[in-house]
């Protein structure tokens, strides 16, 4: 036995806090995913010279006016429509209720530049629909009016089209984890359903709705392909032309800081939001929700609003796609295809798995050291999530290329062997950037797995006679299994999406589902960009069957 | 009979706060102790020393004679053969009733194992639901599989604690003294912590009452109701109230009550100033006595009242009266002392 305190003593050493080999690690993981930020806020500093005066004069005006124009018309359109089907879908019941429950999040794998260059081929002057108002009336060109898709408004519509499911998914939970007590106080205080939902639910409701909202809001200030498709002048643009057009890479690096601002705001009104719907609940005990049944005609315009909700943000889209596909089958399944559906498989991949390897040792680190100094290393870890991936990419060219071109120099002179481009235009720029922007995502889902492994459990284990390895064996791997397949999904979903740190930062003459969608789309081939964006759909369902499933599993636990 | 546990002087400490300070007891083969106290009182950390989670930084902890832990020394807890319940019953949701029992056994045939289950099974009488996972069972159940979880492989002295915190009021008691029945059925060495008195009654042998980290009395249950060590067990266990008095002669004290007759122990002298501890069963229901108390408050409690009755002083006292004697708040009703032994501690 005495063998026993030796190895107590280490572990006890380990423990002490302060500093050991688990937190500097941490540390340096936390301050490695931090650096694209830090360099951006740093080059507030920087002097970018008269380019900036000349964005100032010229076009910054209209970059702050549209971006703000954006987020109005998207929070309308995703308050609209996220809490509107949100409640009638937790507290009211209609025909096809259970169906739309979960239909109504498939707008979310719908990625807002596909769905915005598929609606331009529906409304385009030649579309479908133009050319159909033509034949029928008889009208030519620049006779009749039609509403012009390629514009703010446009823009604001598509991205509310498919990011209303954030609102909808968080304003959902708020209403059913509501205490029905409270609104049947209100009804037996004499008001009926719609003075109950205005003056009781929706105040309860509020911080899950403007966390959903921030959400929203975040994405609309990270779009980039659906806004430059359209025409549309935003941050995100700026800084691509700022970028490539006038090859400036301090003023694009502060365009960016200026997006990081309003970012920033959005983040803080997140976390206050998500912190007050905590003590928004007023009771723990919930029975069954008792819905409002509505019927006759009532009930038709519940089901109408959810089905055209529906019928715009996935059917419709998704309908033209499939056209698109099954007409251009021959001339698009080839050889090119097939390796871009590998690249972007590996990518992906790889990207999901380095996501989660990082999100497993943070999150063990987080458990096994429960220090301040670990804790908060890894909240900040967290935080890209909410960074555009055009400002990912800035700020990590930017170090990247500093980095090259030190070893380059250093190489050459000291050598005689220059180096060239080693990090800086490479799959290692554009994972590193991947990790940045999605590792939040690994992060949450492994933590939330790690938290149902109770202390007690591992206590149990070992008080039953299991060391530290068959703890892992027998207990963790079990129940993290499923955690650990979701956030790798949820990565490589996220992954194949994402479009402008992609069109930055990817080697020459690399090609991704994305990517090659947002060209075609670009050069006005839309019908050519059906495959790759129809792949992108399909992956994207993915993630939302895990989420349906996700919510009708806790629904199933509260009535047992 | 052998000493399985002996804890000899344990002071446990986070930083520089100490919250065990100088315990020690022993437990026999076979005996149920339980540390019982209000919570933060150290009782926890107390029973994960033994069990091997939390170090100590005084004393020494010994598990059948050998040292199992002392400063800077430390047994794992894999190594100990302890068997702990927790107050979550950490139950693996992933594994079947089945699995969860069979969880700790190790190096023992297939057929040894079925065994093992099949006769622990049927001592909680859950061979039902052997294949059930644990969120199908109701919390009794999960307790009870808890229970023979921990005690499947056998081990050296059962650990449980706060075992039934999170079931039912009307549960508890019952499950009590069904642990109580399965513990000594197999002469199982355990320890319960709880801070419910009517649960270390119902199971325990012998109790240890726990105060700000120290062991103020190490007795059976009614040891402690009837000969508390010191105002803090008198006023943790049972109810009671503190009259001031002082001792006049032998066996007598003078209090707001009047004269109280009943033998003192030793260490009391006459012109004493001290608190006499009443129960309310010491004092009983007599109309015909001369001692006329005011009613200021009552409680129902099924078979009896609970009157709180005021003294000439405005102190008051309490007395448990069969429920058929209904007196009106503001009333007087008639009671004398009635106690053997008095239980006095120093004046403040």
């Amino acid at each position: 036995m005495q063998s026993d305190s030796l190895e107590l003593k280490i572990k006890t050493a380990f423990q002490r806090p302060a500093f050991n080999f688990l937190s500097f690690g941490v540390v340096a993981l936390c301050l490695l995913m931090a650096l694209p930020v830090m360099v951006i806020v740093g080059y507030i500093f920087v002097p970018a010279g008269d380019v900036w005066q000349h964005l100032a004069d010229t076009v910054l005006k209209d970059y702050v006016s549209n971006s703000l124009l954006l987020m109005l018309g998207v929070a309308i359109g995703v308050l609209v429509l996220g809490v509107g089907a949100a409640w009638q879908t937790s507290m009211c019941d209609f025909p096809g209720r259970k169906i739309f429950e979960w239909a109504l999040l498939l707008p979310m794998a719908m990625p807002a530049y596909i769905i915005a260059y598929t609606y331009t081929g529906l409304f385009d002057f030649a579309g479908p629909l133009q050319t159909l108002i033509r034949e029928m009336t008889g009208l030519g060109y620049g006779e009749y009016w039609f509403p012009e898709i390629r514009s703010v408004e446009g823009a604001a519509i598509m991205l509310s089209l498919v990011l209303y499911p954030y609102v909808y998914l968080l304003t959902r939970a708020a209403f059913l984890s509501q205490s029905i007590c409270v609104l049947d106080v209100s009804r037996t205080l004499g008001n009926g359903p719609w003075r109950t939902f205005f003056t009781v639910a929706l105040p309860l409701a509020r911080p899950a709705i403007i966390a959903g909202l921030s959400l929203a809001l975040m994405e609309t200030l990270a779009d980039y392909g659906t806004v430059q498709y359209f025409g549309v002048s935003t941050f995100t643009t700026g800084i691509f032309r700022t970028w490539f057009g006038l090859d400036n890479s301090a003023a694009a690096a502060q365009l960016s800081a200026m997006l990081l601002l309003f970012v920033f705001i959005l983040v803080m009104l997140e976390r206050i939001s998500r912190r007050q719907a905590k003590y928004h609940h007023t009771s723990q005990r919930h029975q069954a929700i008792v819905r409002f049944k509505l019927s006759g005609l009532r009930g038709v315009a519940a089901f109408s609003f959810c089905f055209v909700v529906l019928f715009l943000g996935f059917l419709l889209p998704a309908g033209q796609l499939l056209y698109w596909a099954l007409t251009t089958a021959e001339e698009s399944l080839d050889l090119d295809f097939l390796i871009l559906v590998w690249n972007s498989l590996k990518l992906a991949g790889l990207a999901a798995i380095l996501a989660l390897c990082l999100a497993l040792f943070l999150g063990y680190a987080n458990r096994l050291q429960n220090g301040w100094l670990v804790k908060t290393a890894v909240r900040v870890a967290g935080m890209g999530y909410a960074v555009p991936g055009t400002v990912i990419a800035v700020g990590v060219i930017i170090p990247f290329a500093a980095f090259d071109n030190a070893v380059d120099a250093w190489m050459d002179e000291t050598f005689g062997l220059p180096t060239g481009l080693l990090l800086s235009g490479t799959l290692v720029a554009l994972l590193f950037a991947y990790l940045v922007r999605f590792l939040a995502v690994a992060l949450q889902t492994v933590e939330a797995g790690l938290g149902r492994i109770r202390p007690s459990m591992d206590e149990a284990a070992r008080s039953m006679g299991c060391k530290s390895q068959e703890i892992i064996r027998r207990v963790h791997i079990p129940m993290l299994k499923g955690s650990l397949l979701t956030a790798l999904l949820l990565v490589f979903v996220d992954v194949l999406k994402e479009l402008p740190a992609t069109l930055i930062l990817r080697p020459f003459n690399f090609n991704t589902l994305a990517v090659r969608a947002y060209e075609l789309a670009s050069d006005e081939r839309l019908a050519d960009a059906s495959y790759a964006a129809l792949t992108i759909v399909v992956a994207g369902i993915l993630p939302v069957i895990l989420l349906s499933r996700s919510i009708t599993r806790s629904r199933h636990e509260d009535t047992t | 009979m052998k000493i399985q546990l002996e804890v000899n002087n344990a002071s446990i400490a986070y930083g520089d706060k100490e919250v065990v300070n100088r315990v020690s007891f022993t437990l026999q083969e076979g005996d149920i102790g339980s540390l019982l106290g209000p919570s933060g009182c150290g009782k926890t950390s107390l029973l994960r020393s033994i069990a091997g989670f939390e170090p100590l930084s005084k004393g020494e902890i010994n598990l059948q004679g050998c040292c199992v832990a002392k400063p800077g020394y430390m047994v794992a807890p894999e190594k100990r053969r302890v068997g702990m319940v927790f107050q979550d019953f950490a139950l693996y949701p992933h594994l079947t009733v089945a699995d969860n029992v069979i969880f700790g056994l190790r190096g023992e045939t297939k057929k040894q194992r079925s065994e093992r289950l099949n006769e622990l099974l049927q001592l909680v009488d859950l061979q039902h639901v052997a294949h059930h996972y644990p969120h199908q069972l109701s919390g009794g159940q999960q307790q009870r599989v808890a229970l023979v979880r921990a005690m499947a492989p056998r081990p050296d002295i059962l650990l449980l604690d706060e075992p039934f915190s999170g079931l039912d009021v009307e549960l508890r008691e019952q499950l009590a003294r069904e642990v109580r029945d399965i513990l000594k059925r197999d002469n199982i060495t355990a320890v319960l912590v709880t801070h419910d008195q009517l649960e270390a009654f119902a199971m325990a042998d012998f109790i240890g009452v726990l105060g700000e980290g120290r062991l103020r009395q190490w007795a059976t249950g009614y040891d402690l109701y009837h000969k508390p060590a010191d105002p803090f067990v008198a006023d943790f266990i049972g109810q009671g109230v503190m009259l001031a008095g002082t001792v006049t002669g032998a066996n007598r004290v003078d209090t707001a009550l009047g004269m109280v007759e009943g033998s003192l122990s030793a260490n009391v002298a006459d012109g004493d100033r001290i608190k006499l501890l009443l129960r309310p069963d010491d004092l009983l229901h007599d109309d015909d006595s001369p001692l006329q108390l005011e009613v200021v408050d009552k409680a129902f409690r099924g078979a009896e009242y609970l009157y709180t009755l005021k003294l000439s002083d405005g102190s008051h006292v309490m007395c448990l009266v069969q429920s058929h004697h209904d007196h009106a708040i503001g009333r007087s009703i008639g009671v004398r002392v009635h106690a053997d032994h008095l239980v006095t501690f120093p004046a403040d």
